[in-house]
């Protein structure tokens, strides 16, 4: 299957690779996982005080167009809003990184990623 | 000719995760000579696409119960619980941490000081994790009301994720060995 220039540069220069302190009460972490390809990822935020994302990391064990995802979700989602970032849909992702129909699925982990690492930061501030 | 549909029962075994493989070979080698071409070279011709038919059965039929992670997810299917792609509730967090760590320790494995032990040391913890989940799968299974059986899809779509942990690491192994 031929992965797309936009998955391509990804894949090959992944942005904002890496960890956040878990711990630290401005973090949010997501962590999901595909069963159908047993692909796992974790993508975190920080936020500042207002509310706005400064900074995002992720780690994927995945495919190609999983760890894409997950690097386009962390590139778009610095300076948003939580309630931006809440918003991001799947399909922004698979047609920005031209997914074929069987990586749909790849796309809906970044956005279930994203949301998930929202959850957490709320859940830490309540 | 009659195509036995169920697969445990075309073998002759009962249904249930722990199978007699030996039985499960020498049934499938008698049945691949019944269905052999050169048995069928003077039947008709829809006998002889029948067989060709039963053979693609035959052979989908062992590769499924010959397959720990397919048998388990076949079991499921017999019981009207089948493992959905589309099924989007999410993995348990203290299992996905685990993952998470057990594929960094994989990462890890190639630059360690002592590869091959090092991965040595996480296949063996990869299939006690293995164990754990094909024991509780059973016991699940067993059980077969409704909330076992959602909780046997539970543990199966948590083996698929082991299943491919150890083929990455059967890969790693391999290519540590053409060092």
């Amino acid at each position: 299957m031929a992965y797309s220039e936009e998955v391509l540069d990804h894949y090959e220069n992944p942005r904002n690779v890496g960890k956040m302190d878990d711990a630290d009460p401005h973090v949010g972490t997501g962590m999901v996982g595909a069963p159908a390809c047993g692909d796992v990822m974790r993508l975190q935020i920080k936020v500042s005080d207002e509310g706005v994302i400064e900074d995002a990391k992720f780690k994927t064990y995945g495919c190609g167009s999983a760890i894409a995802s997950s690097s386009l979700v962390t590139e778009w989602v610095k300076g948003m809003t939580l309630d931006q970032a809440s918003e991001l849909k799947n399909t922004d992702i698979s047609q920005q990184l031209a997914l074929p129909p069987v990586k749909i699925h790849c796309s809906v982990l970044a956005e279930d990623a994203i949301k998930a690492a929202i959850d957490d930061y709320r859940k830490k501030q309540q | 000719m009659q195509i036995e549909q169920n697969y445990f029962t075309l073998f002759g075994l009962p249904e249930s995760f722990h199978i007699d493989k030996a039985q499960l070979s020498e049934r499938y080698r008698a049945l691949q000579r019944e269905l052999h071409p050169d048995r069928h070279a003077h039947a008709g011709d829809r006998e002889q696409r029948l067989a060709v038919q039963y053979t693609a059965h035959l052979n989908d039929a062992q590769a499924t119960l010959k397959s720990p992670l397919k048998r388990a997810l076949y079991l499921l299917q017999l019981r009207g619980h089948p493992v959905r792609d589309d099924d989007r509730r999410p993995m348990a967090p203290e299992f996905l941490m685990q993952q998470m760590l057990l594929r960094e320790e994989l990462e890890e494995v190639a630059a360690s000081a002592d590869p091959d032990s090092a991965l040595e040391q996480l296949q063996k913890h990869v299939a006690e994790v293995r164990k754990q989940l094909e024991a509780e799968f059973v016991h699940h299974l067993e059980a077969a009301d409704e909330a076992a059986l959602l909780a046997a899809v539970d543990r199966v779509r948590e083996l698929q994720f082991i299943d491919k942990m150890q083929r990455e690491i059967e890969q790693l192994e391999e290519r540590l060995a053409d060092y």
